[in-house]
């Protein structure tokens, strides 16, 4: 909307308009910034607060604000409505949908391919690790939230429960990680379910407020009940994977010495990199045959109206609870395979940010989308490593970027919901469609 | 007994500080059902601001400690509620009839932004004060044991039941008032009949944010210190009294933020002081397995 | 009468805190066929449905519901979803209650879930993909495809349901209850919202649906619809029950055409010879 035939008069106009917002905005900025940026305390050599001015940061902000906010006028002026923003033309939505339907495939032969690529990588093998370990949380959360249309704020309690359920298991009783991620699975379903029962009756922020009180309450017992979890100091020297009983280590029964092949620590690393992406793939695998099946239908007409599910005689109770023990049990072998691979555990790991981190995942992925959250975990997980440099401030970024995406895309990144059967073509229903859930 | 009256007034202070942001939390939910998750970081900063006006005027000399606190009181409020305007107009306001989990998720943002911001603009050390107020009174004395009443606390509770005198006359007796209560029952309708909606909602967020301010300089007197993690925890547990109370009900949210204080209070006095959180927040699931809206929540009726 | 009724609510009566909203309402409602519950906004119709749909626990009263085989369920005491699980009553809902972001197939889909998630081992079988499970739900789409060509809809099967129009809607909404196989069909004011054309072939349909021998009460404001399709109506006004009878009897009835349209008989009168 550039608006050629703009008159010399609304054109003057349009500039005052602007000019008056960039300075409303630039006031604003400095008062709120005033005493936050322009004054900086400090605890002084006898321990007294001590300040000193900082007017010229102050002033940096404020100027940025104003030119920001200029700019942002006249991107928007450029841009046109932000109702039209979000429109999208058919023949970029008939791209959008042929790469929603190569993207899978391909991504997967690359997953498969990252060790291959970046052998000698370690610090990417690493992230990828991690950026996997994300994606595997963020379905796992999908099925309660993006499916069943529950509010879980206190996922990581579940991954909290798993992680300790390995440590605990294999430190104590010296059971191996392959017996121990079904044991982990099964323990995160049992306090899935046991957290599931009192919520049962409540709707929306009631439900939402209960899971991220019983996701602290779980990471204070662990902080707290020291004589079994070691408290603040975690739990340390968690065993490492083994190749089903062959260790990665130097000595003449290791991993490399068996298959004489010259040791290199990286062979772990390759190794806990298939197995976290055999995991997220068998997360994924689930959740797709559970759409399919009664239950996921189940599942995802709670999300649209439970008073309907009710009259067509479906168990409400029963399809909540296994909601919350499914997306549990995926949570705890996710936690089984963190605790494997850092050795070391303590409940700073399980807090509400990440909660947050990984409902963000999946909200920004477009909910019940498999695709949108793998690839919210891509960026959200691999923008917030480009920030490591900078890590003070990777905090105040990501808050910013999470704003930005939701102003920016509230329906996440991928706004369709395929059906799950049909007689004689697939369409995929637009997102404005389908209910969020009061649960 | 008298070991339990101390700790009765200690709750009692600690639960006034929660009601005050509970209301903030209470408020936005009544009127565009949201949890406003940023809610305990904006008192955190309306902490900030009072510890930083009240260094700035004990170092120009101020020292008539009334004065100093009202000052302390305006800045701190008119600068918190600033921010709570702007945080409701650049995050929530363009995401206002979108999809339910969009401004939540909004708001996690915000939270993260101003935790973070706090902790690069002032430092991620704890700030303590020399106290301020001091003095007291002694209520009762026996076997050595001394109940103390300390004006510090005198001041937190008054200001308290000043605060929301004023806020129960805003809320029923004024024009902003009725729009607010509008705005609350059905926003299209208020729209129709000349309110200005917009305007309702942004006053709203700087009513909670004032409120949560004025928490935050309560808490600075009171325990001495600030810093920048405070608002989390506060936030969730003022959050988990709105929502004990029943979420959108004024009186609730101090009802369920004295609760709370009470049993944190209580309950590390009695068993144990690391499982006072936990302790707090069972009661709530407790609680809402009994009563799914809160305590003083209107049940919700299903329209069938 | 036992076994001819399909339905007998005995001294219903549903209190909200202090108001009456159904006092003491006996009814039966006659097997194989449609049973027409009729009366002015606020009568009370919309409680007895969701007393009888488990929606809400009367406050006192007995609903018996007998099947053909002769078991016999007392409603008041099931919980709502084993009221349709396992007394086989479906509802529609006044205010349509499709899964609006599901396609019209997988509404059907949903409402055979109970047989469905029997077939499917609990999801253990169906995970695993076994033959007997796929056959289930094969058998499944065939009864949803059934229901979608009598609803004339199968051609959008696999169109999402909250982009149907809403006359389309509101039959859909009747497919998804039959998809349970119900021994009784409770209807919230299904014309509501419909056009001529529309009513006149929601008529048809309902009765098509009594023909293969399920049993029909509902609620309906449209006139030219109860006194067609109905084989017995019942009146209520402030919560009790007024008149009953066969449509001709009720619309002669001066009580009814009294308290039924209030004082204005004239313009009552008009209403009821409309519907004639």
């Amino acid at each position: 909307m550039s608006a050629p035939d703009l008159t010399h008069a609304s054109r003057r106009e349009a500039i005052a308009f602007i000019l008056k917002n960039a300075f409303i905005s630039a006031f604003v900025a400095l008062v709120i910034f005033s005493l936050m940026i322009g004054v900086r305390t400090e605890a002084g050599p006898t321990g007294q607060l001590i300040y000193w001015t900082r007017f010229d940061d102050l002033a940096t902000i404020v100027a940025v604000v104003f030119a920001g906010s200029i700019a942002v006028e006249l991107l928007r002026q450029w841009w046109g409505p932000v109702g039209v923003v979000g429109a999208i033309a058919p023949s970029v939505q008939r791209g959008l949908d042929f790469a929603g339907k190569a993207a899978p495939p391909l991504l997967l032969i690359f997953a498969f391919l990252v060790p291959v690529l970046f052998y000698n990588q370690r610090y990417l093998l690493d992230l990828s690790i991690l950026v996997l370990t994300y994606v595997m949380l963020g379905w796992g959360l999908n099925v309660v939230v993006g499916l069943a249309g529950l509010l879980d704020l206190g996922y990581v309690a579940f991954y909290a429960v798993g992680a300790y359920s390995y440590a605990l298991l294999s430190t104590n009783f010296d059971l191996s990680f392959w017996m121990c991620l079904p044991l982990a699975g099964i323990l995160a379903a049992f306090w899935g379910v046991l957290l599931g029962f009192p919520v049962l009756r409540l709707r929306g922020d009631y439900l939402a407020i209960v899971t991220l009180a019983f996701g602290e309450i779980i990471r204070l017992v662990l902080l707290n009940w020291e004589s079994l979890t070691g408290g603040p100091n975690g739990v340390s020297s968690i065993p490492r994977p083994t190749f089903f009983g062959i260790p990665f280590t130097r000595g003449d029964d290791g991993f490399a010495a068996r298959l004489g092949i010259e040791f290199s620590p990286t062979h772990r690393i390759v190794f806990l990199f298939y197995v976290i992406l055999a995991l997220a793939l068998l997360t994924n695998w689930v959740t797709i045959r559970l759409r399919r099946l009664p239950i996921g239908r189940a599942w995802e007409a709670l999300r649209e109206d439970e008073v309907a599910c009710r009259a067509l005689g479906i168990n409400i109770t029963t399809t909540k609870l296994t909601a919350f023990a499914t997306g549990a049990m995926f949570g705890g072998f996710a936690g089984a395979f963190f605790a494997t691979r850092q050795g070391f555990i303590s409940p700073e790991s399980f807090t509400f940010q990440e909660s947050a981190l990984v409902l963000a995942i999946v909200v920004l992925g477009g909910m019940g989308s498999q695709l949108g959250v793998a690839l919210a975990a891509v960026a959200l997980i691999g923008g917030f490593e480009l920030f490591r440099g900078f890590d003070q401030y990777r905090m105040l970024v990501f808050g910013m970027a999470m704003v930005l995406l939701m102003i920016w895309r509230p329906r996440g990144l991928i706004g369709h919901r395929a059906p799950t059967v049909f007689l004689k073509q697939n369409t995929a229903i637009s997102a404005e469609l389908a209910k969020e859930g009061r649960g | 007994m008298d070991y339990f009256a101390q700790q009765l007034i200690n709750g009692i202070v600690l639960g006034s500080i929660y009601g005050l942001i509970a209301i903030g939390y209470t408020m936005v939910y009544g009127i565009v059902g949201m949890i406003n998750f940023a809610h305990g970081d904006i008192f955190m900063i309306g902490g900030f601001i009072a510890l930083i006006t009240f260094l700035i005027l004990v170092s120009i000399g101020l020292t008539t400690v009334p004065l100093i606190l009202l000052i302390v009181l305006l800045v701190s409020m008119a600068i918190t509620s600033l921010y709570g305007w702007t945080v409701e107009r650049i995050a929530y306001r363009p995401l206002r009839h979108s999809f339910r989990l969009a401004p939540m998720l909004s708001a996690i943002g915000v939270s993260f932004v101003l935790m973070n911001f706090s902790q690069v603009s002032q430092g991620a050390r704890v700030k303590p004060i020399p106290p301020i107020i001091t003095g007291g009174y002694s209520l009762l004395e026996s076997d050595g044991f001394v109940v103390r009443l300390s004006n510090a606390q005198i001041i937190v509770v008054l200001t308290t039941i000043v605060l929301l005198a004023i806020f129960t006359w805003l809320v029923s007796r004024t024009r902003l008032g009725r729009d607010m209560r509008a705005c609350e029952q059905d926003q299209t309708m208020a729209a129709l009949l000349g309110v200005d909606v917009d305007r309702t909602i942004s006053m709203t967020f700087v009513i909670g944010a004032a409120l949560a301010a004025v928490a935050g300089m309560m808490y600075l007197l009171y325990y001495g210190l600030v810093d920048f993690f405070m608002g989390f925890v506060a936030g969730i547990k003022a959050f988990t009294a709105a929502v004990l109370g029943g979420i959108g009900s004024l009186p609730g949210a101090m009802l369920g933020g004295l609760l709370i204080g009470l049993i944190e209070t209580m309950w590390s006095a009695y068993f144990s002081v690391e499982y006072k959180d936990v302790a707090a927040f069972s009661i709530l699931i407790v609680v809402l397995i009994f009563l799914p809206t809160g305590l003083l929540g209107r049940p919700e009726v299903e329209k069938v | 009468m036992s076994h001819e009724s399909i339905l007998i609510v005995d001294g219903l009566t549903m209190r909200f805190g202090g108001v009456v909203a159904v006092n003491g309402l006996s009814f039966a409602a006659e097997r194989r066929k449609i049973t027409a519950l009729i009366g002015p906004n606020g009568a009370g119709k919309t409680t007895v449905f969701n007393c009888i749909t488990g929606f809400y626990k009367p406050t006192s009263g007995v609903i018996r519901l007998t099947h053909d085989d002769g078991r016999n369920f007392h409603l008041e005491r099931l919980n709502d979803f084993r009221i349709s699980k396992k007394a086989k009553v479906a509802r529609t809902f006044q205010n349509i209650r499709l899964f609006p972001g599901m396609t019209a197939l997988e509404n059907l889909m949903v409402a055979q879930h109970n047989a469905l998630m029997q077939a499917s081992g609990f999801t253990f079988l169906g995970l695993i993909g076994v033959p007997s499970y796929r056959a289930a739900e094969r058998r499944a789409i065939d009864r949803a495809k059934h229901w979608l060509d009598r609803i004339g809809l199968i051609d959008r099967a696999d169109d999402a349901a909250g982009n149907l129009p809403y006359g389309d809607q509101r039959r859909l909404e009747i497919a998804r209850a039959m998809c349970t196989e119900p021994a009784l069909l409770c209807l919230d004011e299904p014309a509501a919202g419909l056009n001529a054309r529309e009513s006149a072939g929601l008529s048809e349909l309902l009765l098509s649906i009594r023909g293969q021998g399920t049993s029909i009460i509902l609620i309906e404001h449209d006139m030219s619809v109860v006194m067609e399709i109905s084989d017995q109506i019942v009146v209520m006004d402030y919560g009790v029950k007024i008149a009953e009878g066969a449509p001709q009897v009720v619309r002669d009835d001066a009580k009814v055409v009294a308290a039924y349209l209030g004082a204005d008989e004239e313009e009552a009168a008009a209403v009821m010879e409309s519907g004639a």
